[in-house]
């Protein structure tokens, strides 16, 4: 339980930098922490005490790998979350650049100011 | 992994007090460099969890995350500033807690406790990737096998942010300002 609660802390961190805080790249770093969080709530809902990677070795048997082995759903669900995160944040990353060359700065209340 | 449950609160720890240096510090270069600290470690307790693709994947993510946002703030204004809103984070503030502890008496009620998942699905993976499918590696066989339709939604996804970068930054074509 202590561990979810402390991935909750982490994902509320990362909301309070995407609010709060007023320099685009800060925001888009609080995004980030949040995609971490949520990344490693489902891989922690899938963890199974004292069990083994999903991989089965030769000379193993079915019965027992089954019984062993972690939840491989969730990971397989997180290995698509964790690139389609990064195209977010490489999209991301040239928008704050286009407001740079238009605005010369990263901070919201100056861009607001400026024009609009 | 045999692992004691002090070594997970002792990575998770260190993982909350990075992403609060990387959300409150005031220079941009130092926050990039924890929010890397922070996925690093990320990569790492992956790991411990049994999911070693996940960390092989998060490593490479993580070194080209940085690596992006270092291009977009080199050679511009790197110091971010610190006065945020007061009222409005005062009641920000509030509004997290309130949701924060609805989340944790919430989740106590419905969420398996940590250590005892949920197999309803996994097993028959589990017991199918070996045997039909002939695969040592489950993980493997459910993103390209058992659901490949969602592997060609990752791609789309992937092709679509590639398009829309390459629009914003293009030289070509741009209009003088």
């Amino acid at each position: 339980m202590i561990i979810f609660i402390a991935i909750a802390i982490m994902f509320f961190v990362g909301i309070y930098g995407m609010m709060v805080k007023k320099n685009i790249i800060k925001m888009i770093i609080g995004l980030n922490i949040v995609g971490y969080a949520v990344n490693l709530f489902f891989i922690a809902l899938g963890y199974k005490e004292d069990g083994i990677a999903p991989i089965i070795i030769p000379g193993m048997e079915i019965k027992e790998f089954v019984e062993k082995s972690v939840n491989p759903l969730p990971q397989a669900l997180v290995l698509t979350s964790i690139v389609i995160d990064l195209s977010v944040i490489c999209f991301l990353a040239a928008l704050s650049i286009r407001i740079y060359e238009k605005y010369g700065s990263f901070d919201l209340e100056k861009i607001r100011r400026l024009k609009g | 992994m045999v692992v004691n449950i002090g070594f997970h609160i002792f990575i998770l720890l260190m993982m909350i007090i990075g992403s609060i240096v990387a959300v409150f510090s005031r220079k941009l270069i130092s926050s990039l460099v924890s929010l890397g600290t922070v996925g690093m470690l990320l990569s790492i307790y992956f790991l411990i969890l049994g999911a070693p693709d996940i960390a092989i994947t998060q490593l490479v993510v993580e070194i080209l995350t940085l690596i992006i946002l270092l291009c977009a703030i080199t050679g511009r204004d790197v110091t971010a500033d610190m006065t945020s809103s007061k009222v409005y984070a005062f009641l920000f503030i509030f509004i997290l807690i309130i949701s924060f502890l609805s989340f944790v008496s919430y989740s106590y009620f419905i969420f398996p406790e940590f250590g005892k998942t949920n197999m309803h699905v996994g097993e028959k993976y589990l017991y199918l990737a070996p045997t039909k499918l002939k695969s040592a590696n489950s993980v493997t066989a459910i993103v390209l096998d058992f659901r490949g339709y969602d592997t060609i939604g990752e791609a789309t996804v992937i092709f679509t942010a590639i398009v829309g970068v390459m629009v914003l930054l293009r030289k070509k074509g741009k209009k003088d300002e």
